[in-house]
């Protein structure tokens, strides 16, 4: 099995390419590979926890608590990225990461494919 | 082992964070060693193509009219670090621009490697003999 890197640099509400993103990541894993998710920019918003589960807004909070508890995904937030939008480590959901971006360049270093989704 | 990473970069500078973020993680390929084996390190190449070469324009004003870092200032500490910067030839002629008017060296800071305008076709060379491209 080979392990896929994300990184996605779009914002959990405003378009649907973080959903995607994800998605992806689902499909990956229910194939039996490995997966590295890395969040900048915007897409930082998704490792807050305590969001709502609203109709109108996505909401990736259970996948990703799923994707976790199969023990090959992992999904890190930049550190600078979510100071700079004041996500502390305490508003973090559990189980994400936070590095800085040279986190991002490393797995990408041993992933056989990366799949690298810019922000708006 | 090495593996070389193309950042390219074709959209406008401040209208999104992308590609500041660019900039910012090739940066970063700088301290990728710290989550890799002994001998496994990254090595970036920056490219400007299409719009995105207006990132490199000279004197803008970021830091004085925002309080934030300018794409120039980023693009000096890359070259400060001795990453390879291009920035494509025909695009940039194509907004009537020239050497002159975007930043090609970073003496100021001590740089010793100076901003490439190369052909397109250059550019294409890094990207399909890169090990990652990562597209901003």
């Amino acid at each position: 099995m080979g392990k896929l890197t994300i990184g996605c640099f779009s914002s959990l509400v405003g378009s649907l390419t973080l959903d995607f993103a994800v998605k992806l990541a689902e499909a990956a894993i229910k194939k039996g590979h490995e997966v590295d998710f890395w969040l900048s920019g915007n897409a930082t918003m998704l490792a807050k926890k305590n969001q709502s589960k609203f109709r109108d807004y996505s909401h990736l909070a259970e996948t990703i608590k799923e994707l976790l508890g199969t023990g090959r995904f992992q999904i890190t937030m930049c550190e600078a990225c979510g100071k700079a939008r004041g996500i502390q480590e305490e508003d973090v959901m559990e189980g994400f990461q936070i590095y800085s971006m040279d986190w991002y360049l490393a797995s990408i270093y041993n992933a056989d494919r990366l799949v690298h989704i810019g922000g708006e | 082992m090495i593996k070389r990473y193309a950042f390219v970069v074709n959209k406008l500078p401040y209208k999104a964070e992308t590609t500041r973020l660019a900039l910012t993680h090739a940066i970063a390929s700088q301290t990728a060693e710290i989550h890799l084996e002994d001998g496994q390190g990254v090595e970036p190449v920056i490219a400007f193509i299409g719009e995105g070469v207006l990132n490199c324009l000279k004197n803008q004003k970021a830091l004085d009219i925002y309080g934030v870092t300018s794409q120039e200032m980023h693009l000096k500490n890359a070259l400060l670090l001795d990453l390879k910067v291009l920035v494509c030839k025909e695009d940039l002629e194509r907004f009537g621009l020239s050497q002159d008017d975007i930043v090609m060296d970073a003496e100021e800071l001590g740089a010793e490697v100076t901003t490439q305008v190369v052909p397109f076709d250059d550019i294409m060379k890094e990207i399909e003999t890169a090990d990652q491209v990562l597209y901003f």
